[in-house]
């Protein structure tokens, strides 16, 4: 449920909206984060700015142009990428492959003393390969619709239902 | 428009992600404010995403907002020192100009005055911090002492022997999963609508509470469920001096209707007993 009442009083500048604001999503942000610029703590950086800039420009969030998340999401995706294109960035990391949001889960999984590392390995199992590209494309590096169909040589309806039945296999998980 | 089609068709899942252009976005906005099927499809598409980008994060980053909030906290505090400081330049040139002696003397005197004015403003900030962090533990604790109250209030109010509790059933049409239940009491004319299993109110809409004669049936507006959002317990207290045989709750554009929308009747039950 989108916390309407919460955003309304954020925008009135009020820091105990605010916090709950980030309460609640500055870990899935923090995951988008990282899996574009896959460095702890620039990551941490990153996210600080975003939270500044969601506190700051909270006012021209309109919920008639989308989700509040959603809202989120672009702010974070795009301060990643701004980053991952500054020069410092290029000369300190020139080896960087592409990331990609399996790796970290798998890497992730790979611990076994942690307690989430079952939950994490779920999703790496249930995710085909496809869906794997096509929610690393849509959901964590922020293609439109028509990018994704370029960059996986992929028909615009077929990105369409294809992106749907892998998120309905996530909402399976959720369910359980 | 046929709602299961449009939820298959994936548009929403492009919607959440963000990957639709503006003009159909716009679009969805607009038919998830109308659709309470469409807004419930669109949080369960986001709490799943959501969850699964919160599994690729390093770390649980609760942490960070503590330093979050010291700069937004700081961007305040920081503007007031500002225009004391070119005072502090015209001092320093008269000190040029008497002598290098003076000058050194004057240096630290500046300096103290400085560190002084900074000590100053420093614990100035910190006041109006502690100060908002009182304010704010107090009137934390007065809401706190309200909803007590309250609650019991409402507690008693439903404990009372003259109340009688009426369950309200889901209605297959609309609402097959909802229910709710009405806790009158007759003899004190106060009605409690405990709305918990009702689902959130889209956008515009409010909940109407309707008392019900039967035969003919005769509804007459009891209230409305006012700030369901808002409300923690949903338990709602209503003034009911109706000799009620029953009671509805149905869907209504802000402010209410004069009489109920039945297409949109949520949930109806009987006075038994």
């Amino acid at each position: 449920m989108q916390p309407d009442g919460l955003i309304s009083q954020m925008q009135e500048k009020n820091p105990k909206a605010f916090e709950r604001i980030y309460e609640r999503y500055s870990e899935s942000l923090f995951g988008i984060i990282y899996s574009i610029i896959n460095d702890k703590v620039l990551a941490e950086e990153i996210l600080q700015d975003v939270f500044m800039k969601i506190w700051d420009k909270s006012d021209t969030y309109d919920s008639s142009k989308g989700r509040f998340f959603t809202w989120t999401l672009n702010i974070a995706r795009n301060a990643s990428i701004d980053k991952m294109r500054s020069k410092a960035f290029k000369n300190k990391k020139k080896n960087l492959t592409a990331d990609y949001f399996v790796d970290i889960l798998e890497e992730k999984s790979n611990f076994v003393d942690r307690v989430d590392a079952v939950g994490v390995k779920k999703y790496i199992k249930i995710l085909k390969p496809y869906c794997k590209k096509i929610i690393d494309l849509l959901y964590f590096k922020g293609f439109t619709q028509a990018e994704t169909s370029e960059e996986l040589d992929m028909p615009l309806g077929t990105v369409k239902t294809r992106n749907r039945n892998c998120i309905k296999k996530l909402r399976e998980i959720l369910v359980e | 428009m046929d709602i299961q089609k449009y939820i298959s068709s994936g548009v929403l899942e492009l919607y959440v992600c963000g990957a639709l252009p503006e003009g159909e976005g716009r679009e969805v906005s607009k038919e998830l404010k109308k659709h309470p099927e469409i807004k419930k499809e669109v949080e369960e598409i986001e709490a799943a995403l959501s969850q699964l980008s919160s599994a690729a994060a390093p770390y649980n980053p609760n942490e960070v907002l503590k330093s979050i909030q010291d700069k937004i906290g700081n961007k305040k505090v920081h503007r007031l020192p500002q225009e004391k400081r070119s005072r502090n330049n015209w001092v320093v040139y008269i000190g040029w100009a008497a002598s290098i002696a003076l000058l050194i003397g004057l240096f630290s005197l500046i300096k103290d005055n400085n560190d002084l004015r900074k000590d100053l403003n420093q614990s100035n900030a910190k006041k109006v911090v502690l100060e908002e962090e009182v304010n704010e533990a107090e009137s934390k604790a007065e809401d706190a002492e309200g909803n007590k109250q309250e609650a019991e209030k409402m507690l008693a109010a439903i404990r009372n022997e003259n109340t009688v509790k009426v369950k309200l059933k889901g209605q297959e049409k609309v609402a097959p999963n909802s229910y709710a239940a009405a806790f009158f009491n007759p003899e004190e004319n106060k009605l409690i609508i405990d709305a918990k299993g009702l689902p959130e109110p889209p956008e515009g809409k409010v909940y109407q509470v309707w008392s019900l004669t039967f035969d003919p049936l005769k509804p007459t507006s009891v209230g409305l469920l006012d700030r369901f959002d808002q409300n923690e317990k949903k338990l709602f207290q209503l003034a009911n001096a109706n000799s009620s045989q029953g009671f509805g709750i149905t869907l209504e554009p802000t402010g209410g209707s004069k009489t109920p929308t039945m297409s949109q009747l949520y949930t109806l039950g009987k006075v038994t007993g």
